[in-house]
């Protein structure tokens, strides 16, 4: 089985058999990350470039370890220290990259589609670590990891969504993701954060959290996104905290085997409080054990073949 | 449908792998400090089969791990489909006999991916070879030091073992045309 992909883009052009694949690869190569020498020599004399037009600590560092404990060489680029700041468009920032031979750019983007433009620039594989408000494939495939891990499968499981729905990369391609899997997805938020027409991606859509809560076996926690917030979308964080934030109280809604994800960074006292975070029924640890497994499985099945030529070169095609 | 020959049944292999355990025996001078860990999927089906047998011998209860070479294999970048991640689980190797035990033993390629992997867990005090069968053909300087049955084959012919923990039988078998899955 393999991937026949050249680049990962978004969860929405992944088939279950293809989310199935990643999942079991990543389940795999956690037993990697427990060893006292953390590295085996798969990927060597492979080279992956970060290249990062938005901030991220945890999303970066992990797409690094990944590669590294591959034994991939990784090269980080921030953009505030590169030439974009100096005007190159991001066609020749990749045509430049490009032809130092990387085998894999992760990218990450505020505008949505740039790693499927980048994509289209480049030879080498391109896998997206968030483009705008669009999709954060690596992220929903590391929720999924998560929650099958603790609950055995994904299908059948009533899976709520809440926050800004509408700025959240990481809503979208978790809808796709576990949808695909059999997963019942409703979103939940303010109004004003609930984008039309979402339920087109087959989920239940609510304003009313306590509803979205009612009786679900998972609870994802959307991070209020100051830094993308031009308008006001609620009247104050502390209206927001109160209404849509989870605590102990809201959270015995949910059943009693309910588990908590948050793709980070969190607002603590905004969208979760301290209490639910720490608590027993928070992952959120996990979630960030587990991104490097499923970025060393992504590096594995995009990077660990052949390519046609290569095979026909060397006589196996 | 390839032609297909059975060159050890059930009782074949049962008499095969009571001698091999008692030659581990023999060469160790007993069991102690002795670890066994097979190469997934089969081989580590092996490396229990063997437990058993020396502990039904000596009495006692051998450590058995599995020690899976995927991630150390030089045939990824040819190959055309990409093997999938099986079971690694290595219990403490510093200063152990390590027994290794498979299938087939072919190229030595798979052996000496499995060598490195273990060689990251520990510095075993000495590794051996056990194979149920070995059909030559190396390409590495790598030899067994337990062999259930030597047997000489042409390059075009499959050898499959099946084993009633995964296939549901136990036999060897010999096939002209490669077969699907055969160790290449």
């Amino acid at each position: 089985m393999r991937l026949k992909r050249k680049d990962l883009l978004g969860i929405e052009d992944l088939t279950r058999d293809e989310l199935e694949l990643i999942l079991s690869t990543a389940a795999s190569f956690k037993e990697v990350s427990e060893r006292e020498i953390k590295k085996v020599p798969t990927l060597r004399g492979k080279t992956v470039i970060n290249l990062f037009y938005e901030p991220s600590t945890r999303t970066r560092t992990s797409f690094e370890i990944a590669a590294k404990r591959m034994s991939a060489d990784a090269v980080n680029i921030s953009v505030s220290t590169s030439s974009v700041v100096k005007g190159e468009t991001l066609r020749d920032t990749a045509r430049n990259l490009e032809a130092m031979r990387p085998d894999c750019i992760v990218v990450r983007h505020a505008s949505s589609g740039t790693p499927h433009m980048l994509a289209g620039f480049v030879g080498c594989s391109v896998v997206n670590a968030g483009d705008g408000a669009h999709e954060h494939p690596s992220q929903a495939l590391l929720d999924m990891l998560t929650v099958k891990e603790k609950k055995g499968t994904l299908a059948g499981l009533k899976i709520a969504i809440v926050g800004d729905i509408a700025h959240s990369r990481v809503a979208r391609s978790n809808i796709y993701g576990f949808t695909k899997m059999g997963s019942e997805v409703t979103v939940a938020g303010p109004p004003t954060m609930l984008p039309a027409g979402i339920e087109k991606l087959g989920c239940k859509v609510t304003s009313n959290v306590e509803d979205a809560l009612k009786g679900t076996d998972v609870i994802m926690m959307l991070r209020i996104q100051m830094e993308r917030q031009s308008e006001s979308f609620f009247p104050t964080v502390r209206e927001y905290s109160r209404v849509y934030g989870l605590d102990e109280t809201k959270l015995k809604r949910a059943k009693d085997d309910v588990i908590i994800l948050h793709p980070g960074p969190i607002n603590r006292g905004v969208e979760i409080s301290s209490e639910v975070a720490d608590g027993p029924y928070s992952l959120i640890l996990d979630q960030v054990t587990n991104g490097v497994a499923v970025r060393m499985a992504i590096f594995y099945l995009l990077l660990g073949t052949a390519k046609e030529e290569q095979q026909i070169q060397a006589g196996k095609v | 449908m390839p032609m297909k020959k059975i060159v050890l049944d059930d009782k074949a292999i049962e008499r095969a792998l009571a001698r091999v355990a008692h030659e581990i025996i023999e060469r160790n001078k007993g069991t102690e400090n002795l670890v066994i860990l097979g190469i997934p999927t089969r081989g580590y089906h092996l490396a229990l089969r063997l437990r058993k047998k020396i502990e039904e011998i000596e009495g006692v209860c051998l450590p058995v791990g599995a020690v899976d070479a995927t991630l150390y294999r030089d045939d990824l970048g040819i190959k055309k489909d990409q093997p999938s991640l099986k079971r690694m689980e290595i219990p403490p190797v510093d200063g152990k006999k390590v027994v290794m035990v498979d299938d087939v033993l072919f190229t030595g390629r798979t052996i000496r991916a499995a060598m490195n992997a273990l060689m990251d867990f520990g510095r075993p005090l000495a590794i051996q070879l056990a194979v149920l069968v070995d059909r030559g053909h190396r390409e590495l300087p790598i030899k067994a030091d337990y062999i259930g049955k030597n047997l000489p084959t042409s390059r075009k012919e499959g050898v499959k073992v099946h084993l009633s923990e995964t296939d549901g039988v136990n036999e060897v078998v010999v096939t002209v045309a490669p077969a699907e899955g055969t160790k290449q």
